[in-house]
């Protein structure tokens, strides 16, 4: 098992990658991205359908994340946006066989760096932001 | 912490200049006296506050006529907030919970 992290920045957009060897075939990763009730026991509740232009919400504890599928290929490829708190992105699964298993790569794009103040500043509220600040600046 | 954080740090952990860049930040552009007037301290303490404000680049000041209008630079804190490290480990971490749900399923 690999663990590959990757950032790129641009002056127009972000993105997130993370890569991963898994021991387990395409087909079965498929249905743990795809049902909601699997998606809900790794990444949050949701209403999700493998069906393109389907809109659907990922539901934590902090809030919600709104996105649209846009690609469905079944074991190989899925897409949607995610849009929260004021930030627009995509994710885009890619399921490659690799042996017995899956290489499996998760990039989420499109951000423009302008918009991460928005996600900041709502993920966390000023007064969670400052409170850490006064507990960094407390400890000098 | 780099210089450019320390500054940014010591520059908001004072209540007074933070208060002022939270309104800046959520009302948009103010005058010097529209800022005194809620602030509960003197307007020479507030144009000091801002001056440090505008020092750690965090506010930035437009004269026209006899005020001074003042608003937030939120790029300014741009150092403190790697967004593409806090996804990459919230991905990384439900990768990890992907796997541990793979090794629970049928089949």
């Amino acid at each position: 098992m690999t663990t590959a992290p990757m950032t790129t920045g641009t002056t127009e957009t972000l993105s997130v990658v993370v890569e991963r060897e898994i021991p387990f075939a395409p087909e079965k990763i498929w249905r743990a991205l795809t049902q909601p009730h699997l998606i809900e026991a790794w990444l949050m509740k949701n209403d999700f359908s493998p069906a393109v232009d389907h809109r659907f919400q990922l539901r934590g504890d902090w809030g919600s994340v709104d996105c649209r599928v846009l690609v469905v290929e079944p074991n190989r490829s899925l897409s949607y946006t995610w849009d929260a708190m004021g930030l627009e992105s995509v994710v885009t699964w890619t399921l490659t066989p690799q042996g017995a298993g899956t290489l499996l790569r998760m990039e989420q794009a499109g951000f423009r760096p302008d918009q991460q103040q928005a996600y900041q500043g709502a993920k966390f509220g000023w007064q969670k932001f400052f409170a850490s600040l006064e507990q960094i600046v407390a400890k000098e | 912490m780099t210089a450019t954080h320390d500054i940014l740090f010591r520059t908001l952990a004072d209540p007074t200049r933070r208060a002022l860049f939270e309104r800046l930040c959520r009302d948009g552009e103010q005058t010097v006296a529209n800022l005194t007037a809620q602030a509960g301290i003197s307007q020479p303490a507030v144009s000091k506050h801002l001056g440090l404000l505008k020092q750690a680049g965090l506010v930035r000041d437009r004269p026209q006529g006899r005020q001074t209008h003042y608003s937030a630079q939120l790029n300014a804190l741009a150092p403190l907030i790697d967004w593409t490290s806090q996804m990459t480990g919230f991905w990384q971490s439900k990768f990890d919970d992907l796997e541990d749900l793979l090794r629970r399923m049928d089949q």
